[in-house]
């Protein structure tokens, strides 16, 4: 399988000298000012500048959210409070498995990087799955809250907060699993096969970025909040 | 001065409410400061809008085919810096200043003590009218409930007597501005804030709701009556007490009666009465009042009646509905209402 | 990435081949330019429909206790003109002269994206649809532009106007921040060989620094939209007071975003006239280094002057003088940039074609715009000034002499450029003296019946508070200003047809757009150009004195 990485590398030494001596033979001939020589820049693909902008902006509309919640923490006089009904042990599972598909990403990477291709894929479905199963967690602990403990977001400020601020992150969890569907399916029936590499790399970069975006949720909504 | 020269522009303007024109120690302080800003940001005008103008003029391009083109400079650090640094001196100088005259004007608020000729009131904004609760005056607890109209005892030269409001909002956002009697300060939901009058200057100051607040914010008229300590203290003595009891067989009597029976009573407080609503003006001294509607109409029988008839034709949006009353029961009512000084 | 094909401009193809259809071509367009053309077109559709909006409101404000158009009417056209203005005109106009310009200035043959590009402006015109459908509700929201809660809780704004317009900016704002991605990801990749950073043309550079803002100010809107959404529908409490909600919350999320956003419409504008300027002056923009740092810093602090919108909410004194220094502080920038501009016209022989008649509107405007800003930044000043129409007339001052001047500047200066043709200097005239005057007499009087005690967004006003003639004055002003817009009109759609031919570069400019073919082939550049200063044009014209000599390295 072909790696097809678009960067940009600097010219070595004796192309640089060529190019030089090439540009001054030009210019001696019509006696006016010469140029320096063009050196290439080293830089980040146009994709790779574009994922990164977008995540600045998720930084912000998280930072938001945040914001919000921190706000709001403490305030309620009546309802679940966060201590009464969050439940650690279930959260710090859900936490493993997120972590746990950070790694399964990253070792994707690496196996498509180094060209094993059928380990590459079980990799990342196994991140698929671990995405999934995040999900399915989610969906399991917001059931308890609001049928055991009529947790909603209408109830009172902590549950407009929470599941505002946990939905949203789980809706960027959500897509990311669609994201690598997408890239499942295209690499082994479509465009991708063979050229994914681009693809994938921008696809764990926002998958990191989830998860990172988890770890300050976990910290603040179980921990601190708590 | 600018103040005449301006207001005289418009032949129909009977009143002042010209920031230029303080008639308070907080008004002032921000007159002091906006003179300096304004002083500055006009020198500032003048100056570089003189190089624009005197670019414009003295290096226009004289002929209209091009010719070779003027020396091409790219730049200075040393200008640069120059002009980097003077402003920043500007701004320091601005900070400087506008933090006293901050300090000056965001006065926080003492507790009452007695003789301390010191008014305490609480404002409560409303979708679209003014509730003022008298809190305590000279160290006495009140609790007089008022509307729309808030008056307050002048100060003399040696004996300060200053009122300090707080805000409060029953729905929405509103502001509290009396122009001449000093900034603005918003009444926010969920978030008391706090304000201070003081003037010297007896009358009426005018002013309205500066921060929109639905339909009828543009009808959310202040007005802050100022007056010698001895007529204020008589005023308040009034409000203090229960409303007037019509003496049986007079017409308000009947009105009386009348009002009672209808729903008025569910948004209307007049004490003394059963009426005990709170969701509109207290109507308890109705007739000290000088206008109605929140300062849009003259507080006078035609207009009662206009508004009791049909408050959406004086205040369209307003929150009170018209009742469709036979016009018997709209005139008992109004004799009643008439005699709630 | 544009395929190279083999024809020429949209005219010539026009005059030969039967093309698919202009609606079709137009829908499914992935061209930087039919997409900026798109956005402008746009944006001048909603300038009139937010210009009509204001006129309503002047006839309205003529007479004391007027009865033109009621409370209500007159509430939902200040909320929409604003909204319209803001996010339907100034935004896009900009947005789409930068879809426009930019790839051509670095000499690139698109955008990075081009069918996110094409996905941001359908994104946009579909939020502003969303918004104008409100009126189907039965009338458009009257909550004013910035929202303020609790007015746009279900129980103060109980029809479903307040959703479409949650909505409808939720929807654009996606455009927006697609858009601001891909002019990163395009300027940042995709210049000419040698095109260093800092060596791109002063309208990119601004325009780099405008979507790096869109990044950080237009989430927290599109999290404070969502929220109020969730309040408005599933009962949620973020700005619910009567439930521990919080107005302030409301207040400064939306000022986070909302102080960036008016830097996000200004700072194209810096960009347009810093083109203009220098090659209607014949002189290279003075100080090139310290115009791009001043432009980032400017884009840094305006991120920390927000509650200046809020001195009035009872914040402590302390936080009340973060914000007075923070918004001071963002003058010193600005002034540098000033005093560059006017430093590049010095000594250089400067000629009044339309942009320049333009961008000399800008520079006298713009000052005194600036300048009630720094007055606003004194807060005792803003107690008493916050929410009235001098904060009005501010505003308007620096956006219409600021934003509105240069990006006419900047439309006038390209127009040549987009369609081979140029405009005629006469309407040109009579666009900018009408607006100029019109402009004057429409905000000055707004300043003094600010400071005398004339608040904003009232329906109607009292006769005895002296403020009738300064609200004639400004009604007139407004009469004078909306020929003018007609008058632009006309001459863009006349001038297509009827202008003198362009040619590849009539104004004798220096960047790399003016080195292709007036309008540019699908493709840009036949063959991708080698730069090595800040003006490439310049170093062509002039080999034996190039600017490579003179620009630091």
């Amino acid at each position: 399988m072909e790696l097809n990485f678009d960067i940009k590398t600097a010219l070595t030494e004796h192309e640089r000298a060529s190019l030089a001596q090439e540009t001054s033979r030009a210019a001696g001939k019509s006696g006016l000012p010469v140029p320096p020589a063009i050196v290439p820049e080293k830089n980040l693909t146009a994709e790779q500048w574009g994922v990164i902008a977008f995540l600045v902006s998720e930084v912000a509309f998280f930072g938001a959210l945040i914001t919000a919640y921190i706000t709001f923490l403490g305030a309620d006089t009546s309802g679940p409070k966060p201590g009464e009904v969050l439940s650690l042990p279930l959260v710090l599972m859900s936490t493993a498995l997120l972590l746990a598909s950070s790694g399964t990403i990253h070792l994707a990477e690496s196996l498509l990087h180094q060209g094993r291709a059928r380990q590459f894929l079980y990799a990342w479905g196994g991140t698929i799955v671990l995405g999934i199963a995040f999900l399915s967690a989610t969906v399991y602990e917001w059931h308890e809250l609001i049928y055991e403990h009529q947790l909603t977001i209408s109830r009172n400020l902590f549950g407009t907060t929470f599941y505002t601020l946990i939905g949203f992150h789980a809706l960027h969890v959500t897509i990311g699993v669609i994201l690598m569907l997408t890239v499942l399916g295209l690499t082994l029936f479509g465009n991708l096969a063979g050229k994914n590499g681009p693809v994938v790399q921008l696809v764990s970069w926002y998958w990191h970025f989830v998860d990172a975006v988890w770890l300050v949720v976990f910290a603040l909504v179980y921990v601190i909040g708590r | 001065m600018l103040n005449l020269l301006v207001l005289l522009a418009d032949a129909s303007a009977t009143e002042n409410l010209s920031i230029f024109d303080p008639a308070s120690p907080s008004a002032l302080s921000i007159r002091s400061l906006s003179i300096l800003v304004a002083g500055i940001s006009a020198f500032i005008f003048v100056i570089v809008e003189g190089v624009l103008l005197y670019c414009v003029a003295r290096f226009r391009r004289r002929t209209a085919k091009r010719g070779s083109e003027p020396p091409q400079v790219y730049g200075s650090t040393s200008i640069e810096i120059a002009w980097t640094v003077a402003p920043a001196l500007i701004v320091f100088i601005l900070v400087l200043v506008v933090t006293r005259t901050l300090w000056d004007v965001n006065r926080p608020h003492p507790k009452p003590v007695a003789g301390d000729q010191t008014l305490f009131v609480t404002v409560i904004g409303h979708q679209w009218w003014w509730e003022y609760i008298y809190e305590t005056y000279d160290g006495q607890t009140l609790g007089v409930v008022t509307a729309n109209e808030l008056r307050m005892p002048v100060s003399s030269p040696g004996v300060d007597r200053p009122v300090y409001l707080t805000l409060k909002s029953a729905d929405v956002c509103h502001s509290f501005w009396v122009p001449r009697l000093g900034g603005k300060t918003d009444l926010i939901p969920g978030h008391p804030n706090e304000h201070w009058l003081q003037t010297d200057k007896t009358g009426l100051f005018l002013g309205q709701c500066a921060e929109y607040c639905g339909t009828q914010h543009a009808n959310m008229l202040l007005r802050v009556v100022v007056e010698e300590p001895a007529e204020f203290e008589r005023w308040l003595a009034n409000e203090a007490k229960p409303a007037v009891e019509p003496a049986a067989g007079e017409p308000a009597a009947t009105g009386r009666a009348t009002f009672l029976g209808q729903s008025c009573v569910n948004c209307h407080r007049v004490r003394g009465t059963p009426a005990r609503g709170s969701v509109g003006p207290d109507l308890t001294h109705l007739m000290s009042r000088q206008t109605l509607a929140s300062g849009m109409v003259p507080n006078d029988r035609e207009n009662l009646r206009k508004w009791l008839l049909n408050p959406q034709q004086v205040k369209p949006g307003c929150l009170m509905p018209a009742f469709g009353l036979t016009p018997r029961e709209f005139d008992q009512i109004v004799d009643y209402l008439v005699t709630l000084r | 990435m544009a395929s190279v094909e083999l024809k020429t401009s949209p005219i010539a193809e026009a005059a030969h081949v039967a093309a698919p259809s202009l609606w079709y071509d137009l829908a499914t367009t992935v061209d930087h330019k039919k997409i900026g053309l798109m956005y402008i077109g746009m944006a001048l559709l909603f300038l009139v429909i937010g210009g009509c909006e204001a006129l309503l409101m002047r006839w309205q404000l003529m007479f004391p206790r007027y009865d033109f158009i009621g409370p209500d009417l007159f509430n939902q056209m200040f909320t929409m003109h604003g909204t319209t203005m803001v996010f339907f005109m100034g935004m896009p106009i900009l947005i789409g002269i930068g879809n426009y310009i930019v790839p051509l200035a670095i000499g690139a043959r698109d955008m990075a994206f081009p069918r996110l590009n094409a996905f941001g402006f359908w994104a946009t015109l579909l939020g502003g649809m969303l918004v104008y459908f409100s009126f189907a509700t039965g009338g458009a929201p009257a909550i004013g532009w910035f929202a303020y809660s609790p007015l746009t809780e279900r129980t103060f704004a109980r029809s479903a106007a307040t959703d479409f317009w949650a909505m409808g900016l939720l929807v654009s704002g996606f455009g927006t921040l697609t858009g601001a991605v891909n002019f990163i990801a395009t300027i940042l990749t995709m210049r000419a060989p040698g095109m260093a950073l800092r060596k791109v043309p002063f309208f990119v550079w601004t325009m780099l620094w405008t979507s790096v803002l869109i990044l950080f100010a237009i989430p927290p809107l599109t999290a404070a939209l969502a929220m109020l959404l969730l309040d408005r529908n599933l009962g949620a409490h973020f700005f619910d007071v009567q439930n521990g909600g919080s107005a302030m919350l409301w207040q400064h999320m939306f000022w986070f975003f909302g102080h960036p956003e008016v830097y996000i419409l200004i700072l194209p504008a810096f960009g347009m006239i810093s083109e203009v300027i220098p090659v209607f002056s014949r002189k290279v923009l003075f100080g090139y280094e310290f115009m791009a740092a001043a432009t980032a810093a400017i884009a840094f602090i305006s991120l920390g002057v927000w509650a200046h919108h809020m001195f009035t909410v009872g914040m402590s004194r302390t936080l009340d003088m973060f914000f007075v220094i923070s918004s001071l502080l963002v003058s010193i920038p600005t002034g540098i940039k000033f005093f560059n501009w006017l430093a590049t016209m010095y000594g250089g022989k400067i000629s009044f074609e339309s942009p320049m008649l333009f961008a000399f509107g800008f520079l006298s405007m713009f000052l005194i715009g600036g300048l009630t800003g720094i007055m606003l930044a004194a807060a005792p000043f803003d107690f008493q000034l916050s929410d009235s129409y001098f904060v009005i007339g501010h505003f308007h001052w620096v956006l219409i002499g600021g934003t509105i001047f240069g990006t006419f500047s900047g439309l006038y200066y390209w127009y040549p450029k987009v369609t081979g043709r140029m405009l005629s200097e006469k309407l040109a005239k009579w666009h900018f003296w009408l607006l100029y005057i019109g402009f004057f007499l429409t905000f000055g009087p707004m300043h003094i019946s600010g400071f005398l005690g004339m608040p904003r967004r009232i329906y109607t006003y009292d006769a005895d508070r002296g403020w009738e003639i300064w609200n004639q004055l400004t009604t007139l002003g407004a009469m004078i200003q909306t020929p003018s817009y007609a008058i632009f009109v006309f001459n863009i759609i006349w001038s297509y047809w009827k202008g003198k031919p362009a040619g590849n570069d009539p104004w004798d400019a220096w960047t790399l757009e003016w080195a292709t073919t007036s309008p540019p082939a699908a493709y840009n550049f036949e063959k991708i150009p080698e730069v090595h200063s800040r003006r490439p044009l310049w170093d062509l014209k002039h080999p034996d004195d190039p600017d490579w000599k003179y620009e630091d390295e």
